[in-house]
């Protein structure tokens, strides 16, 4: 891929910091005794336009520069991060994480890196080349779209972001890589006015490409899904309450299975025994309908990346196969406790942050229905085309979810569009009551949050349908 | 790098002004250590001192805003120069300013939220004592089988806002606090509990505290089953009700009413809940944990009644919100350093009743106690009002907690759960996280189980 921006020059190529200079750091953050050194260095920039009610309230620019250094001895991980690049900083920085890391092998210590693995996008269009008056224009067109779709649309924002973000591992296995991001997403939120009151809908997709995003999104598409969410509130009646057979819409569920499944099945709460599905390798733990996988390859996915954060390379992983729990997913610390591989799930927020097991690209597979047939085949149930955040107990498995746009089922047809609701379930029991699976298939962007970091993940899941889920809606019996 | 002063390098950003033009530097500068525990060993050790600047450039009535998570001098020219560029594209708006000194004019609180201890105090025994909160759970009762993690964190933090409209102001504080996951019961019958304690300084921390909190929290919901779809009474721990608190606070918030997407839009002078309610933020309160004498634009903060006796009474606005509903700023601005000044509550606090929450639970006859709520973000619209989260707690009745509930939604609106406040405890307790908490009796919600 020939380099057509300076910005996609790699850590390396732009002197941000030299190959000696991190040997004799990884050498300085041994020195105390530690088992393993590691240095992650990232640069990071994020640009944002807001629109909000008409006007161009707000363009943002955002810099993240700086290195974590961490060291581990024995079953402890010091770690010290710092802003200041320069060899005497990172020197610093060395010396602190390895002070909180005292492990009983001090010494002198040799690292060689190995030659740099090099990992690179194949974006098209740096969003950097363009104007900032084009990505101004594509909110102006959103919000025309937005408001020209019905007269209730009162309020309308959207925002256009872009981030850029070149990361580079070193650690005392002689582990040396680089890798460069871009991301890209379009957001926009409406406020519908009735006589039933406000509603909002939101669409807000997103995908690690540059600017040539825009050839497969438009800005007017978007906008006309928030809006008719919006729109189908207004006349939406309350939610049904109790247990409801509940169709998942392709690409509106992922993020149910995220939630539900898998966050239980990150080795770093395993080990702490706070999941479900601790000793169930081997195990059948879901319908046999059901094939999880989680992909940090998936082509353009919002949770993409050549290497983890970590240095090590991604993998498509397979959790789940025919409903039997094939494996967990892994980063370096773990995976050295058991004597292992990482599966390329280490991530972490910012340098500021340690990594920690973490999703990428997870979903599940499609199977062979006919999605139209499942609807058919559901006499009363749910039908959720989009869903909000949602929150899991890994220890218990238990979990909650809103639902942002949902129907309901009656003699297998869709029909009234009901108000906001949560569904509540258990994990293990959700795989388990899978008992329908679509032939269709769809992702969704969004951000996962854990221990206080935010990354970047997509879900996926064609359509497919629960036998029973808990239902908690407003209407009362 | 020697460090330089975080006053000093907002002030220096502010000397580049150029003419004809507003600049605003926001800076801030933590020192922070984090402990995590599992299995009696320190799983991690983290200590570090994040740092970072937002400036906002205002060209006539066009602002631009940059940020940068580093106080490196380059990069914080960087930040300016793309300030200044960002302001030429957006749309003219003749609410935007910055704060003056005549804004929020009065008293300014004189507020002590600095403990040198939490510098003072060695790593060594901040880790002692998380590795000591892990131990205390484990043997608050034989019923809890491990540890799922424990913590200790603390930072101690510095703010400066200095402005070229003279605006200086520097503030800082400590905090900390110190907590456990309890696992009690076995298998896919576990249960989970939380307990911490928090304080201000290190010596305020009570150990012993957040693992009873979580060892009883996890042991009574062992057994807890799904009920069936039933209307009941609801009663709220003081950290639910601290979190609906947090969720009625970003529904007054300026910018919220001013874009129209709240439900307390135009209802101003109208009863929007019970008799007994009053609710006012109190940041000039050095017992809350979000207390602060001035507030991110540099304002002097205030006491800002909400809603008082059920009538909706005012808003938290910022100096733009303010402009834009007619009114002035409440000294209510809130922005971490990416970010451009939002307006929001600091200490969010309800007039106690005068019930003990023993006596409430005398009162509420057959009721569900709400111990924890989960996804109260997903669930909840303050546009819309909708309200449903899934909760987890205890039966009550005869006065007494009974058998113990889990998998269940708790849904109503927001609207109807303010008018249908029937009691307010008398419990009043401080926590982390920009409200106070307090038993509170509802005298009707859905619960929806099987």
């Amino acid at each position: 891929m020939a380099i057509t921006h300076p910005n996609q020059a790699d850590l390396l190529e732009s002197g941000v910091v030299e190959v000696d200079v991190l040997e004799r750091v990884l050498a300085k953050a041994l020195e105390g005794g530690g088992e393993f050194a590691e240095v992650f260095v990232e640069d990071r920039v994020n640009n944002a336009v807001h629109l909000d009610d008409t006007r161009i309230e707000e363009l943002v620019s955002g810099r993240t520069r700086g290195a974590g250094i961490r060291v581990l001895a024995g079953a402890t991980t010091g770690y010290a991060h710092s802003a200041d690049l320069s060899p005497e900083g990172l020197l610093k920085c060395a010396s602190a994480a390895a002070s909180a890391a005292r492990g009983q092998s001090g010494g002198t210590h040799v690292v060689a890196l190995s030659s740099p693995a090099r990992n690179r996008q194949g974006e098209t269009v740096p969003p950097e080349s363009i104007e900032k008056q084009r990505k101004v224009e594509l909110l102006n067109i959103a919000d025309e779209a937005a408001r020209g779709r019905n007269p209730a649309i009162k309020q309308v924002s959207a925002t256009y972001a872009d981030s850029r973000r070149r990361i580079l591992v070193a650690n005392s296995d002689g582990v040396l890589a680089t890798d460069g991001r871009v991301r890209t997403r379009f957001m926009v939120q409406c406020v519908a006015v009735g006589d039933t009151g406000m509603q909002t809908g939101t669409d807000a997709p997103g995908y690690t490409q540059g600017f040539e995003f825009f050839d497969a999104i438009n800005p007017e598409s978007v906008a006309v899904t928030a809006a008719d969410r919006a729109l189908t509130l207004l006349r939406a009646r309350p939610a049904p309450t109790g247990k409801l057979p509940v169709v998942l819409r392709r690409g509106a569920g992922g993020v149910l299975f995220h939630e539900a499944c898998g966050h239980g099945l990150e080795a770093d709460l395993v080990g702490r025994d706070a999941s479900v599905f601790r000793d169930q390798v081997d195990q059948l733990v879901a319908s046999p309908l059901v094939t999880v996988v989680d992909d940090g390859g998936f082509e353009h996915g919002w949770g993409t990346s050549a290497i983890d954060d970590e240095g090590t390379p991604v993998a498509r992983n397979v959790l789940i196969e025919n409903g039997v729990l094939s494996d967990y997913m892994w980063d370096l610390i773990r995976a050295r406790q058991s004597g292992r591989a990482s599966s390329g799930n280490g991530r972490r927020e910012t340098y500021q942050d340690l990594p920690m097991v973490r999703m990428t690209n997870t979903y599940l597979v499609a199977g062979e229905t006919n999605p139209d047939d499942i609807i058919a085949d559901t006499e009363y149930g749910l039908y959720c085309a989009s869903l909000g955040g949602g929150q899991v107990n890994t220890a218990t498995g238990d979990y909650v979810f809103g639902v942002t746009e949902a129907y309901l089922i009656e003699n297998g047809e869709i029909t009234d569009p009901v108000r906001a609701a949560q569904l509540i379930g258990n994990g293990l029991e959700t795989l388990r009551l899978v008992d329908a699976v679509g032939n269709d298939f769809d992702t969704w962007a969004g951000t996962c949050g854990k221990d206080g970091q935010g990354v970047p993940v997509s879900a996926g899941q064609p359509t497919l349908r629960v036998a029973e889920l808990t239902v908690g809606g407003t209407a009362r019996g | 790098m020697a460090e330089i002063p975080i006053f000093d390098l907002a002030l220096r950003v502010v000397e580049k002004a150029h003419p004809g033009e507003q600049v605003e530097a926001y800076v801030t500068r933590s020192r922070t250590t984090e402990v995590a525990i599992h299995a009696g060993a320190v799983e991690s050790l983290v200590v570090a001192e994040p740092a970072g600047v937002g400036v906002r450039v205002l060209l006539g009535d066009r602002q631009g805003f940059a940020w940068a998570g580093s106080l490196d001098p380059d990069i914080i020219d960087e930040a300016l120069g793309a300030a200044r560029d960002n302001a030429t594209f957006a749309t003219p708006d003749d609410s935007l300013a910055f704060a003056t000194l005549a804004d929020g004019a009065g008293e300014v609180a004189e507020l002590d939220l600095w403990r040198d201890d939490i510098l003072t105090t060695a790593t060594a025994d901040k880790v002692a004592y998380a590795l000591a909160v892990e131990q205390a759970t484990l043997g608050a009762d034989p019923l809890v089988r491990a540890v799922e993690s424990a913590h200790y964190g603390d930072s101690a933090t510095e703010v400066a806002i200095v402005s070229s409209l003279g605006v200086q102001v520097a503030k800082r504080s400590t905090g900390c606090s110190v907590s456990a996951h309890a696992l009690a019961g076995q298998g896919g019958a576990t249960r989970t509990g939380y307990g911490f304690s928090a304080g201000r300084a290190f010596a305020d921390l009570d150990l012993n505290v957040a693992s009873a909190d979580a060892a009883k929290r996890a042991v009574r919901l062992l057994g807890a089953k799904q009920p069936a779809t039933t209307n009941l009474p609801v009663i709220f721990d003081p950290l639910v009700t601290r979190s609906l608190l947090a969720l009625v606070g970003g529904a007054l918030g300026g910018e919220a009413i001013t874009k129209g997407r709240s439900m307390f839009v135009g209802r101003e002078g109208e009863t929007v809940g019970a008799p007994n309610l009053t609710l006012v933020d109190v940041p000039t309160d050095p017992a809350a944990f979000g207390a602060s004498s001035h507030d991110s634009e540099g304002v002097p903060t205030r006491r800002v009644e909400l809603i008082k006796n059920g009538v909706l009474t005012g808003f938290l606005h910022n100096i733009v919100t303010g402009r834009r509903a007619g009114t002035a700023t409440t000294g209510s601005a809130v922005r971490g350093y990416a970010s451009t000044p939002g307006a929001g509550a600091r200490a969010l606090c309800l007039t106690p009743g005068p019930n003990s929450p023993e006596e409430i639970l005398v009162a509420a006859g057959e009721a569900f106690y709400v111990q924890s709520v989960s996804g109260i973000h997903s669930g909840t619209n303050t546009v819309s009002g909708d309200f449903s989260v899934g909760a987890e707690g205890l039966m009550v009745r005869n006065g007494e907690f009974a058998e113990p509930i889990r998998e269940v939604t708790i849904a109503s609106t927001l609207p109807r759960m303010l008018s249908e406040i029937t009691a307010i405890g008398s419990d009043l307790t401080w926590f982390p996280g920009g409200a106070a908490g307090l038993t509170l009796l509802i005298s009707e919600m859905t619960i929806s189980g099987s």
